[in-house]
């Protein structure tokens, strides 16, 4: 049984604006797939269906043989086991770095506030930054902040973690801290799916590569298949771009 | 200029214009923030409801407040409440109400328009991003709003409520238009008594003054301590 | 509620014979709007003035403007209204106080000054934080293209910080119309006054202050589409304004 199956779904954000157009694929358990396309072309709103954050209005989304699609009360408890890292960090700024990884753990899993701590302070170990515990979001560079953000995702012993463009805010001397952290997960057999212009890493850890266009799924092909002879010329088009350099 | 300023005609009147005077202004200004805090709530609530009722409600109620002069509310609810008392307890005569009444019911129901959308815009605040990282961990609506979002958004607001706070003090000053003595109408009353209108309406301006600019500069400073860092 | 409902009460006469009770109400708009206009003028020019010296590098230029805020911010505008009625005539050389104190506009013009630095010190809160909301750039690349700090305010900063702040100083003019209601009480005759004077002489109370309500409403309404248009003519393709 795979660990995410998306089946058919499509959305629309109004009447005249599909966002999403009869999306099928399936990242397998301990598979590293990776989700590239143009602005624009739906791959962030994909990933947020995961979990529901966005809606849809045809299809079905199952995550760990769960249907998240028609799900309702239960949705906090797999939402808390689907690890989320956003593009802006979206760490709470009123909370210390070791409060904001204590919330979930306490509110949602139910541990004691000195277990959350400890794992807490584990999982800041990992990240390397134990030192910035008491701190305020504020106080850290952003490549800080999103290490703490995979940290906090990660306290919650999550079955797969979901990356919503993790480094394009980043400046481009912290784009590497915050992708070895990543290689670091792949290697272990974490269940990734990766929406990303880093094609570096997507060589490097990923399985399969999904190529967006305009809302459809354009390609779904093996690493070494998509970047040896991609099929379609939008997607041979866009890697040219984003490669040329 | 001032050569034949008194200073004693206020001198004299200080325990008219203070203990009578100022006690009513700031009685008024603490019951209509309280009462207007609590009620704007509920109206911040109804607007951002999902039910259409309760939201078309809210927005009707706080439109039709903030578009009106607050003179003409004090005016109208003045007129108007005795009637709405006989028809609340089914008496024969229309009630009795007073003016003192009258105008904090009035200013409650005044202010909780404009605390509402202090609130609104606290709430609306916080970037909609915080709110989907909270139910990524897994939060639900209840927990969002309490651990996530109203502890941002109450940052965000208080000092602007304490600003609208010190507004609200500044417009009780219009319930003169009802013979009231607040702080204005009893500086006003000893004004007309003894004929001294600038001696009396200076000194009410720099008592004003001198409060408002205090209040305004703590305001300031609990603005920039409990501002969070982004 | 044994209350009389009287809606023909419109076409009445008023006691003083000039005419209908409705004419008495339009007749209060008109000051009402002239008023606002007035007064707004007065706002608009003192409160750039104001805004734009807070943001130049001179630290007394800073200063004055922050105190010319806080003077006509922290005083009620009806204490503001009655020491420009009241009191500046008394202040005033003896002459000049009593030639004041006898113009028949006396009232109207106290008011329009009154209301108008009242509003003036909140327009200038809105263009000061309307130029400081233009990204710093701005200022650099006008004086790095060689113009002058008046030249960069006049072709590059205040162009832009006009619009990001139309929103704003749409609900300041609305302000400033709500405001003229407090004038009633050093004797102008605008909306208010005349609702007042309506319910007193024919007692129909509901009458004259929901008519007077409904004139307020539709008026804000008007404004707010209007500006709104305005708004959009101004608006330039790519720039919401901000940073």
């Amino acid at each position: 049984m795979p660990m995410i199956t998306i089946e058919k779904v499509s959305k629309w954000y109004n009447p005249q604006f599909q966002v999403l157009k009869n999306c099928t694929t399936t990242v397998e358990k301990g598979e590293v797939v990776v989700v590239c396309g143009p602005s624009g072309s739906g791959k962030s709103t994909l990933i947020k269906t995961v979990n529901a954050l966005e809606p849809v209005q045809e299809g079905t989304i199952m995550v760990d043989g769960l249907n998240v699609t028609t799900m309702k009360k239960d949705l906090p408890k797999l939402r808390s086991r689907v690890g989320m890292v956003f593009q802006h960090f979206e760490l709470f700024p009123h909370l210390k770095i070791v409060e904001n990884l204590c919330l979930g753990q306490t509110i949602v899993l139910g541990r004691s506030e000195d277990a959350a701590q400890a794992k807490a302070m584990k999982m800041l170990e990992r990240v390397g930054l134990t030192a910035h515990a008491q701190k305020y979001p504020g106080q850290l560079s952003g490549g800080q902040q999103q290490r703490v953000a995979i940290a906090r995702a990660l306290v919650m012993d999550p079955i797969c973690m979901l990356f919503d463009e993790p480094t394009s805010a980043l400046d481009p001397e912290m784009i590497n801290e915050v992708l070895d952290v990543m290689v670091e997960l792949a290697k272990e057999g974490m269940t990734m799916m990766v929406v990303t212009h880093e094609m570096g890493f997507a060589k490097k850890v990923a399985n399969r590569v999904i190529f967006m266009d305009a809302g459809e799924i354009v390609e779904d092909a093996q690493k070494d298949d998509f970047f040896g002879h991609p099929r379609s010329d939008r997607a041979q088009h866009f890697l040219s771009k984003i490669l040329s350099h | 200029m001032f050569s034949n300023f008194d200073y004693d005609v206020i001198w004299r009147s200080l325990p008219y214009l203070f203990q009578q005077g100022m006690v009513f202004t700031l009685t008024l200004t603490a019951i209509a923030t309280v009462f207007g805090l609590i009620l704007g709530t509920l109206i911040a609530m109804m607007r951002l409801s999902s039910s259409a009722v309760l939201s078309g409600f809210a927005v009707s109620y706080v439109n039709l407040m903030r578009s009106l002069p607050l003179v003409l509310v004090i005016f109208l609810f003045y007129f108007l409440m005795p009637y709405v008392g006989q028809w609340i307890i089914r008496a024969d005569q229309p009630v009795q109400v007073g003016a003192y009444a009258s105008t904090i019911v009035t200013f409650t129901l005044f202010e909780a328009a404009y605390f509402s959308e202090i609130m609104r815009a606290g709430i609306q605040s916080v970037p909609r991003g915080q709110v989907m990282a909270g139910y990524a961990i897994g939060l639900n609506y209840r927990e969002v709003m309490r651990h996530v979002v109203l502890p941002q958004a109450f940052r965000n607001m208080l000092p602007v409520i304490f600003t609208q706070t010190i507004v609200l003090f500044q417009d009780t000053s219009l319930v003169y238009v009802l013979s009231i003595t607040d702080f204005l109408g009893a500086a006003s009353k000893v004004a007309q008594r003894d004929g001294r209108l600038t001696e009396m309406y200076l000194f009410a301006a720099l008592v004003y003054f001198v409060i408002c600019f205090t209040a305004s500069f703590f305001v300031k400073r609990l603005q920039k301590r409990i501002s969070i860092i982004r | 509620m044994n209350y009389n409902w009287n809606w023909g009460i419109f076409w009445d006469q008023t006691p003083d014979a000039t005419g209908t009770y409705f004419g008495s109400l339009m007749s209060g708009l008109q000051v009402t709007i002239l008023l606002a206009l007035c007064a707004w003028f007065i706002a608009f020019v003192m409160g750039s003035l104001i805004g734009i010296m807070r943001t130049l590098p001179a630290r007394w230029a800073v200063f004055v403007g922050n105190a010319y805020i806080e003077m006509f911010r922290n005083i009620p505008l009806l204490v503001q209204l009655f020491i420009w009625f009241f009191v500046i005539p008394e202040l005033l050389p003896g002459d000049l106080g009593i030639w004041i104190k006898q113009l028949r506009n006396g009232p109207f013009i106290a008011a329009m000054l009154g209301l108008g630095f009242y509003m003036s010190s909140r327009v200038a809160a809105q263009i000061t934080a309307g130029i400081n909301a233009l990204p710093k750039g701005q200022r650099m690349a006008g004086t790095a293209i060689g113009l002058t700090t008046w030249q960069t305010y006049r072709y590059i900063l205040l162009p832009l910080a006009y619009r990001i702040i139309f929103p704003p100083l749409t609900s300041e003019f609305l302000n400033t119309i709500k405001n003229t209601a407090p004038a009633l009480t050093i004797g102008v005759l605008e909306l208010t006054a005349r609702a007042r004077s309506m319910q007193e002489f024919s007692f129909q109370v509901f009458e004259a202050f929901s008519a007077a309500a409904a004139i307020y409403l539709v008026l804000s309404a008007v404004v707010t589409i209007v500006m709104r248009m305005i708004e959009k003519r101004l608006a330039i393709p790519g720039f919401s304004g901000g940073k």
